[in-house]
């Protein structure tokens, strides 16, 4: 039997793993109290608690991302998808009296609604992934700011803000519901079909489809499950600040999704999947946000630090990159 | 003119070779061409046809041997420079922008320019001239995408000769034509010859060569073989040449086989089932536990028809029956749910998935079949995947290696077992055997003829006619994408379907 340590999992985890263990060891030495936890009316507070938090949207978000990224495509369109999720779901709260749970299945319809029309662009027009979710990323936040008439919307409707807010088991409640998505995600693919015909569609479409498999329908359905959990973080964001910002919420967070995605070890490419990964790509880059937030790097050091780290856990997954270098080390010394 | 002594030859090729990592694609290879000749090349899949006119064109350099042209010694290191010295190609696929206009086309980075600016005009003239040289006249100033691709490949030609050209190498210029367009094509080329152009043509249609060639020169595996004057060679001459085998030379069946195949109610007939370009209204049977081959050269609509049988290709006549109930497949997916089963002659591109492992490569097949949410336990993939790993003797350390990382013939034997697996009625096998070690050959065919036995009806593709002859019940003989004729038990013998292939249009 093969140990933990020689899965392919683990061999793709170990750089990005490592790459957080850095950071927070940097942070257990140079900041004090990084590590400290406490529990204040029954829920645990701290900066961990807190990254893992902030870390959900891009975390969700990764999750439907790789699957995608998976089959050889992308979705540009997340970001825009989130602000119409949040800005349908503060209209329907300001002006109906529809309860929370119906609420939330019409914000995640809608979204779902969003991701078939990036399917079909591409399952059945094969219209290049880029292109075809470029139009939802564009014209997405047109409508959202349409439907909120370019206004912020605020709300207030306690069930509702649960999502967001709440805290289940001392923890934020949107860890618990992160955890879920995963975990309903690896168990569907891994205990139907889906997982082999995604990673086949992406490995060698045209293989694939001489074996039987129906590939139009793998896109379709990985481009509405993103769309729908992209929905879903949509809802998190906007509890969050109780209020649908049409402008904001979710902007350049496809980026963070895609960055993580392939700092988890999913190649762009196609093929092999790892959902885990994803989650671990998306704890890295918040942990990284928190780290030069709190250390009072200067706010325009921000986006070059994480550029840094990023670029370093991606040339380490490089195969290519690793053999290069390490050889040469080995030579000189 | 610097025409040397005693050689009248424009290009002359003198002991050529090139190799790739573990390949040597050509092997002191000789090739001559005179002015005013059309010469074909000839050869099956890698003969070294195509890798020879890299080497002329300047996209590979070659490792030995000397290129003459016109007694000068020529050595181009890229097509461009092979263009400069005078020779042009016109490929299969047209080479053209399609989105510019045909006078664009022509003189695309040669224009002239009047005080900086492009002289339209001139531009125009020009390329009216060139088509004119052809004999076509066309409105230079339409967009090449809206004329037909016989237009287009005329209009590639204007372009190589307008870059004067010596020497017009044509490859494959007229697999894409009709019978009509190809006639026009032919009035170019033999008013090029009468010019004193020397010109390579390069095809799989035998009756075109007979038709055009002045002489021709054959390789096989990266070999020369021979060149011979068109009038001299009778055409089963140059199929022998071509395939290898001497006529007549131990001509019988190693063990005749017993057909069990009771042919009562055939599993599938085709019913002068056509596409335009790909293959010619066939008729054709299979019963169950029957392997019907489909024998000719490359191109002549093997693996065109295999594509209709399994639905990737939809025919645009004629139709099919599956067990006397008219089918038509629309795709892949659905042939697979009539129990169909095909092992393309790509493996690469269209067989094997890369990055994932034997077991779910095995499987993948049987579990497009049963669908989503009809999930094959892992445990019941493990079992699936030893057992063909035994049955087959695939070498590999266990089921979860990734496919890219077995030989050939051990890939092979996987796609097999994905078919395997499924339990199919019918198998198509284009090619199973090519690039395969001689042992994971014989295993392969041993396998053919047990799955025959239990039943399966197999139809089976290949060049190698030893091979067809050894594995058919019946053989079915195509040529230039049409069927020729239909050999069954005893009739069937390497000779017989040579000359099946050789027969010319005309003597039928």
């Amino acid at each position: 039997m093969r140990t933990l340590f020689q899965t392919p999992t683990w061999q793709k985890l170990k750089w990005p793993l490592a790459a957080l263990a850095l950071v927070l060891l940097g942070n257990l030495i140079f900041l004090n109290g990084f590590f400290h936890l406490e529990i204040k009316d029954g829920r645990l507070f701290g900066s961990l608690v807190d990254i893992l938090n902030r870390a959900t949207p891009v975390m969700l978000l990764s999750l439907g991302m790789t699957l995608v990224i998976a089959t050889g495509g992308v979705d540009l369109s997340v970001g825009a998808v989130m602000a119409i999720s949040g800005a349908i779901a503060a209209l329907l709260l300001t002006r109906t009296n529809l309860s929370a749970p119906v609420v939330i299945i019409i914000c995640l319809a809608a979204s779902g609604a969003g991701g078939l029309c990036n399917g079909s662009l591409v399952g059945f027009f094969k219209v290049p992934p880029i292109v075809a979710t470029l139009i939802l990323m564009v014209s997405g936040r047109g409508i959202a700011q349409l439907l909120t008439n370019g206004q912020i919307i605020t709300f207030e409707n306690k069930s509702f803000l649960f999502i967001g807010r709440g805290t289940f088991l001392g923890l934020p409640f949107t860890i618990t519901l992160t955890f879920l998505i995963f975990l309903i995600l690896s168990i569907f693919t891994r205990k139907t079909a889906a997982g082999l015909f995604i990673q086949s569609t992406g490995d060698n479409e045209t293989a694939s489809r001489y074996a039987g498999v129906n590939t139009s329908f793998v896109k379709v359905f990985v481009y509405f499950i993103c769309s729908v959990i992209a929905g879903l973080a949509g809802l998190i964001v906007a509890t969050d600040i109780k209020a649908a910002d049409a402008n904001n919420a979710g902007q350049w967070l496809e980026l963070d999704a895609i960055l993580a995605t392939v700092i988890g070890g999913t190649s762009l490419i196609g093929g092999r999947f790892y959902l885990i990964g994803s989650l671990v790509g998306a704890i890295l880059i918040q942990t990284l946000t928190t780290t030069i937030l709190t250390r009072g790097v200067p706010v325009e050091w921000t986006l070059v630090v994480k550029a840094v780290v990023i670029i370093a856990v991606c040339l380490l997954q490089s195969e290519q990159f690793r053999n290069t270098v390490f050889a040469r080390g080995k030579r000189s010394t | 003119m610097t025409h040397s002594l005693a050689d009248d030859s424009l290009l002359r090729l003198r002991r050529i070779t090139k190799s790739f990592p573990g390949v040597k694609a050509l092997a002191e290879v000789d090739f001559t061409l005179r002015s005013g000749e059309v010469h074909a090349l000839m050869g099956e899949n890698g003969a070294g046809k195509s890798t020879l006119i890299k080497v002329l064109t300047g996209v590979y350099q070659r490792d030995g041997g000397e290129a003459f042209l016109e007694g000068q010694n020529i050595n181009p290191r890229s097509p461009k420079e092979a263009q400069s010295l005078g020779i042009s190609t016109v490929y299969q696929e047209v080479n053209l922008i399609p989105h510019l206009s045909v006078a664009e086309n022509i003189c695309l980075g040669r224009q002239r320019t009047k005080a900086g600016f492009l002289d339209w005009k001139e531009v125009r003239q020009r390329a009216e001239k060139a088509l004119a040289r052809l004999g076509i006249k066309i409105d230079v100033t339409e967009l090449v995408s809206n004329y037909s691709i016989a237009i287009q490949q005329l209009v590639a030609i204007a372009r190589a000769l307008d870059i004067s050209a010596k020497l017009l190498i044509l490859d494959e210029p007229t697999s894409s034509l009709d019978e009509k367009e190809v006639t026009t094509l032919f009035g170019v080329i033999r008013k090029l010859k009468s010019e004193g152009l020397g010109i390579v043509f390069v095809t799989h249609f035998l009756d075109q060569v007979y038709e055009i060639a002045d002489r021709i020169t054959v390789l096989r595996n990266g070999r020369f073989v021979g060149e011979f004057d068109t009038a001299k060679l009778p055409r089963i001459d140059l199929i022998s040449k071509m395939m290898g085998k001497e006529l007549f030379e131990a001509d019988f069946k190693a063990t005749a086989r017993s057909s069990v195949a009771k042919r009562e109610k055939p599993l599938l007939e085709l019913k002068k089932l056509g596409r335009k370009n790909s293959i010619h209204l066939i008729d054709l049977e299979i019963f169950p536990g029957e392997t019907v081959a489909l024998a000719g050269l490359l191109g002549s609509g093997r693996t065109e028809t295999a594509r209709l049988i399994f639905g990737i290709d939809h025919p645009d006549a004629g139709e099919m029956l599956l067990e006397g109930k008219p089918l038509s497949l629309s795709s892949p997916r659905h042939a697979i749910g009539h129990r169909f089963g095909f092992c393309p002659e790509d493996r690469k591109v269209e067989a094997i998935i890369p990055n994932l492992s034997v077991r779910e490569n095995i499987v993948l097949a049987l579990q497009s079949n049963q669908g989503w949410m009809r999930y094959v336990s892992r445990a019941k993939q493990n079992e699936i995947a030893e057992q063909f790993i035994q049955a087959l003797n695939i070498k590999t350390p266990n089921a979860e290696k990734p496919i890219r990382l077995l030989s050939g013939g051990n890939q092979q034997k996987v796609i097999l077992a994905r078919w395997l697996a499924s339990h199919p009625r019918l198998l198509i096998l284009d090619e199973p055997t090519r690039g395969i070690d001689v042992g994971a050959k014989l295993e392969i065919e041993k396998l053919i003829a047990e799955l025959a036995q239990k039943g399966m009806a197999i139809l089976f593709i290949s060049s190698d006619l030893e091979e067809v002859v050894r594995n058919s019940d019946r053989v079915v003989v195509l040529r230039d994408r049409q069927k020729v004729c239909e050999l069954s038990g005893e009739e069937i013998s390497e000779t017989r379907i040579m000359h099946a292939i050789a027969a010319s249009r005309e003597n039928e």
